[in-house]
């Protein structure tokens, strides 16, 4: 009874990301003999927690049929920002709570501007953080003089650098999140009203959803995981570089959570999906370190994966 | 005997080892109009997208002109001469007419777009057609009625030999379904033949030369729609008598509900008062246009009113948005089912409680209690879900439409405002939906009930608001309620405007 239920409820839309998943494991595995390593393994998880983070709030802007593009700019600038706060406040565990706040207060802030063109000034969500794409981006270069944000704390590096029962934080603080947007997402009011709003808006503006508010959250949202990335990335290198930090995350996030199922037109997404699209990319990446190929073909080979990616779900979709 | 265009040959479709439509055969003659009825859910759909090579039959065998036809796909079929004129109409709102006619088959002049060869082409289809829509007119500036001429337009610039049409007047008023019917008519003698499906036993009676009727996939009868009236083509689709459609008529209190008081809409209402008593079903009449959709939607604060004013059982109200219109105890039953009803992609569940979804939580939603909700609706509905968890978009439309009634019912409300109701669901879900209505108006609801069909007004309301171009024309009580008088109003020939 049980089993023929399980595999009724079987569906290329809800597995097939994991499929694929398996299968790329299986492949690594056996084409390097290095990979299985724990500190491999561990390895990749932290280096798709970055980006991870935000593909968890990129999931709920999706879903609710908007984009951000202007997380990999904002990343640097909340980054820098909050190394300058620590940096005044004299980096001690003090001012790194305070700079983590600061962190978070920006994340919400621009997350809240970007929010508030699209729904008040209803601008297309593309073209808005196209937009704040670039501003940030300046702002930061601006700020630092296109140098570096350099962190004078000795205790901040231990945030991002330090683990805990042998995993590294930022793979504690991705995961961690990802049951909270699973919950989110899937038990409460506002997962569903999010639902409800990217599969059609009409339908929801008549149920009496408030609609600019949800879409307005989806981006609060998407900015604090921003914060949260950023404050772990500065406090891994100890320092932000203005031209290169969260350079491409828009492209890592949106593709975590293309590969994990969730449809760009919205209506429906899955966080578990993005969290496996999310190590998807990172296996590839590691792989593709491991077998030596040049490091200028990596985005080659990833965005034949995103492309891919859409075209498998396409299909099962006919 | 007459050549046949069409035959088909135990014919039967299996969705995943279910089998929607079972052992059909039928011929159909050259020039003849052939309409085909059923329940929802009975296989029309299914079987028209077999013949327009939309889906792959199953078994059995399909001969146009005496030759099978091996390879099922729309295009083949168009190249045959078979056109589906479907529901919801395949036209670029933003081209011309003749571009529209044209596309995808232009005539050309070396690279280069022939326009004038397109143009007076299209005068000459649009003339056979007796309209005055002229070539360059922009899709968008047209009625739902016109864009439906265009589509025949279309068909016949094909030299289209079939043409099946599926439910074609649900969007048409009484006097455009008679342009229509002329033209079926004139289709007719030049050698066309139709296929028509309808919900509309009256209508099918008159236009169509022979009626098969489907229920639950099979074939039951096929007969001279002269030998077969309407009542006992309802019998036939239901397979058991029918016993009374329309529930008796409740009195409702003297108490007033609502009372609505010089609402109006810049451009679209004006000067509308009535009052709406407890346990009253009050009809809501008049022509495409009228404005009664509009009105029902500045009540439930999704259009903003220029004046007026609303009072709730004596005590005045505003209503700026759909939250406040919730709070009063307002709901809507949309007309346009899918469009602003009930989203498709969701399952039962989340539909039915999309309203009320305050109710079922806490912090996090309680899915237990969501579940029991609905099942209960499922069971005092009879709605037929495969399971719960099954999305809307693989029910019937009569399924469909009774969600969206438990959707908006989950709310609790006082003042239940429903739109159409019955618009594209067949006999049986119809004559549940009045009695659910007549349950409700019983329990003390006050229900606004908009509808465009007379006989409906009529069998369930003991007051009836007529309203033409944005004003109310008449107030008619159930001593002067007729369908006659109601068309007076509705046209405007009596009543002030």
């Amino acid at each position: 009874m049980k089993i023929s239920r399980v595999l009724k409820g079987f569906s290329a839309e809800k597995w097939g990301p994991l499929l694929a998943l398996a299968i790329l494991f299986a492949i690594s595995a056996f084409a390097s003999p290095y990979f299985l390593k724990t500190r491999n393994l561990l390895n990749i998880l932290r280096q798709v927690s970055y980006t991870g983070i935000i593909g968890l709030g990129m999931t709920f802007v999706i879903i609710t049929g908007g984009i951000d593009l202007s997380v990999g700019s904002m990343t640097a600038l909340v980054g820098g920002i909050s190394i300058l706060v620590l940096n005044a406040l004299g980096g001690g565990s003090w001012a790194i709570f305070i700079a983590i706040l600061a962190a978070i207060g920006l994340g919400v802030a621009f997350g809240a501007a970007n929010g508030l063109i699209i729904t008040k000034g209803k601008v297309a969500p593309f073209i808005v953080t196209l937009g704040t794409m670039a501003i940030f981006r300046s702002l930061t270069l601006y700020i630092s003089g296109a140098g570096e944000f350099r962190s004078q704390s000795n205790l901040f590096p231990e945030l991002g650098m330090g683990s805990f029962l042998g995993i590294p934080n930022p793979v504690w603080v991705f995961l961690g999140l990802a049951v909270l947007f699973w919950v989110i997402l899937n038990h409460t009011q506002y997962g569903r009203y999010m639902c409800a709003i990217g599969s059609n808006e009409r339908v929801a503006k008549y149920a009496a959803i408030k609609i600019d508010k949800v879409r307005f959250f989806a981006y609060v949202i998407v900015g604090i995981t921003v914060a949260i990335t950023a404050v772990l990335l500065s406090s891994r290198l100890n320092s932000i570089s203005s031209s290169n930090a969260g350079q491409n995350y828009e492209l890592d996030a949106i593709a975590a959570v293309i590969i994990g199922g969730t449809a760009m037109s919205g209506g429906s997404g899955s966080i578990i999906g993005t969290v496996i699209g999310a190590i998807i990319l990172g296996i590839v990446n590691n792989m593709l370190n491991m077998l030596g190929v040049s490091p200028y073909l990596q985005g080659t080979v990833k965005g034949l994966v995103i492309i891919g990616a859409v075209l498998i779900q396409r299909k099962n979709n006919k | 005997m007459a050549e046949k265009i069409l035959k088909i040959k135990g014919v039967s479709k299996e969705f995943s080892k279910v089998r929607v439509l079972n052992n059909i055969s039928v011929e159909v003659e050259k020039g003849e109009i052939f309409g085909i009825i059923g329940e929802n859910g009975a296989g029309k759909s299914t079987l028209i997208k077999m013949i327009s090579g939309i889906y792959v039959p199953t078994e059995g065998e399909i001969f146009f002109e005496e030759k099978l036809i091996t390879e099922f796909n729309p295009q083949k079929a168009r190249e045959l001469g078979i056109r589906l004129i479907p529901q919801e109409f395949n036209l670029i709102n933003e081209l011309n007419v003749f571009e529209n006619i044209f596309l995808g088959k232009e005539f050309k002049k070396h690279l280069l777009l022939n326009k004038k060869k397109m143009i007076s082409k299209a005068e000459e289809l649009l003339l056979m057609l007796h309209t005055e829509i002229k070539p360059t007119d922009k899709i968008q500036e047209l009625s739902v009625a016109k864009k439906q001429m265009i589509e025949i337009a279309k068909a016949l610039a094909y030299e289209s030999k079939l043409l099946i049409m599926d439910e074609p007047t649900t969007v048409l008023t009484g006097s455009e379904i008679e342009l229509l019917f002329q033209l079926m008519r004139r289709l007719k003698e030049k050698g066309v033949t139709i296929i028509y499906i309808s919900h509309k036993l009256k209508e099918v009676r008159e236009i169509c030369d022979r009626v098969m009727v489907l229920r639950d996939g099979e074939q039951i009868e096929i007969e001279d729609t002269q030998l077969m009236d309407e009542h006992q083509m309802a019998t036939s689709m239901v397979g058991r008598e029918l016993s009374q459609i329309f529930p008796k008529k409740n009195q409702p209190s003297p108490e007033t509900v609502l009372k609505v008081e010089n609402l109006c809409v810049k451009g679209i209402l004006e000067d509308i008062g009535f009052d709406l008593k407890k346990g009253e079903i009050l009809g809501f009449s008049g022509l495409v246009g009228a404005g009664r959709t509009e009105l029902a939607e500045t009540l439930m604060g999704i259009r903003k009113k220029l004046s007026g004013k609303l009072f709730i059982h004596g005590k005045e109200v505003h209503i700026k948005n759909p939250s406040d219109a919730v709070k009063h105890h307002f709901a809507y039953l949309s007309e346009d089912r899918q469009g602003t009803g009930i989203i498709t992609s969701f399952d039962i569940t989340s539909n039915i409680t999309l309203n009320s979804l305050n109710n079922y939580c806490k912090c996090l939603i309680n899915h237990k209690k969501e579940r029991e909700t609905t099942k209960e609706y499922v069971e005092n509905f009879n709605i037929k879900a495969a399971s719960l968890k099954t999305k809307l978009e693989f029910f019937s439309g009569g399924n469909q439409q009774k969600v969206s009634l438990a959707k908006s019912l989950d709310t609790k409300p006082q003042i239940f405002i429903v739109d159409e109701p019955t618009r594209g669901i067949d006999v049986n879900a119809k004559r549940e939906i009045y009695h659910f209505l007549k349950q409700l108006a019983s329990n003390g609801i006050a229900c606004l009930f908009i509808s465009s069909e007379l006989e409906e007004i009529l069998g369930m309301c003991t007051r009836v608001v007529v309203m033409r171009e944005g004003r109310i024309t008449g107030i008619l009580d159930e001593n002067n309620m007729s369908e006659k008088e109601i068309m007076l109003y509705a046209t405007g020939l009596k009543g002030v405007a």
